[in-house]
């Protein structure tokens, strides 16, 4: 598999660190990550970097998930790279927001390896 | 007529959705197995420790908030077996890791109810560090605290609404 130059977009830390871990165990490697703490950080780094895949989370300060996925529309960045949402909030209102705004499809926090590799592989294979 | 969120109350305040949460959260991010316990978990027993509390909030429909209580200690083995890392102190790091988890808790909770996930949206955590607090809430509608056991620790996890359309 070529190298998969991802965006991981989350306000925490820990969480960023486990999401590269568990894509790591669902074996999505070779992987290069770029993290960003809140949809601002999330463009900026799309404005100075290529990447095949973009990993968010909804609930953020400062500007969430769903406006994030909106500015990169609206400023026509990362265009054709798949976005995935990895978040707590999975109500029909917000899976529909987030698919409106642009996302692939959804990630529920907890997850597995298993989950990532089902839902991300074939988004990573396609690109 | 489709049913309000208030009537669906004992749907909502389900003590085993509680449960279930705990031991899908911890089972899938930590790796291990939380069970419930009879005795609950008491300030008083923790005088001596650092305490540290993560809460979300829920607003929509439903107003209240869920904690996650345990004594710092605990609160660095949490993350330190989400992470694979080891933390000597309560820093930074393991409090983001704590208020991510009691997000996930918050979440997997308010999922157990279709009605209830449909219509009510989550804060981004806040976490609490210290002895000298109490958590109080004016009248609550309705107030669940159940206390689990890790390793050799225990954690309590509470829920509290104090509205409800």
């Amino acid at each position: 598999m070529k190298e998969v130059r991802t965006l991981i977009v989350d306000d925490s830390s820990v969480m960023r660190k486990i999401i590269e871990r568990t894509l790591r165990q669902a074996g999505i490697e070779p992987l290069v990550v770029h993290e960003a703490g809140s949809g601002v950080e999330g463009l900026d780094m799309l404005k100075t970097n290529e990447v095949d895949l973009i990993l968010s989370d909804i609930n953020m300060p400062t500007m969430d998930g769903l406006e994030f996925l909106r500015q990169i529309q609206l400023q026509k960045l990362a265009p054709g790279v798949p976005v995935m949402m990895i978040t707590t909030e999975s109500s029909e209102e917000h899976v529909k927001q987030a698919i409106q705004a642009g996302a692939r499809g959804y990630i529920r926090k907890p997850f597995t390896a298993e989950q990532m590799k089902e839902r991300i592989l074939p988004l990573v294979n396609a690109a | 007529m489709a049913m309000t969120l208030r009537e669906s109350v004992h749907l909502v305040s389900d003590p085993e959705n509680l449960d279930a949460s705990v031991e899908e959260v911890f089972r899938l991010m930590l790796g291990v197995d939380c069970k419930r316990q009879a005795v609950a978990w008491k300030l008083e027993e923790h005088s001596h420790e650092e305490l540290v509390t993560a809460v979300v909030g829920f607003g929509g429909a439903l107003s209240g908030a869920c904690f996650l209580r345990c004594s710092a200690g605990t609160a660095m083995k949490f993350v330190a077996q989400m992470t694979g890392l080891e933390f000597p102190e309560l820093d930074d790091t393991v409090q983001d890791g704590l208020g991510e988890i009691c997000n996930m808790l918050a979440g997997a909770w308010k999922g157990k109810v279709p009605k209830l996930n449909a219509q009510c949206s989550l804060s981004v955590p806040t976490v609490i560090a210290g002895r000298d607090y109490n958590l109080h809430v004016h009248k609550p509608e309705f107030e669940m605290s159940h206390t689990y056991s890790y390793q050799d620790d225990r954690f309590s996890v509470t829920i509290v609404c104090d509205g409800m359309q």
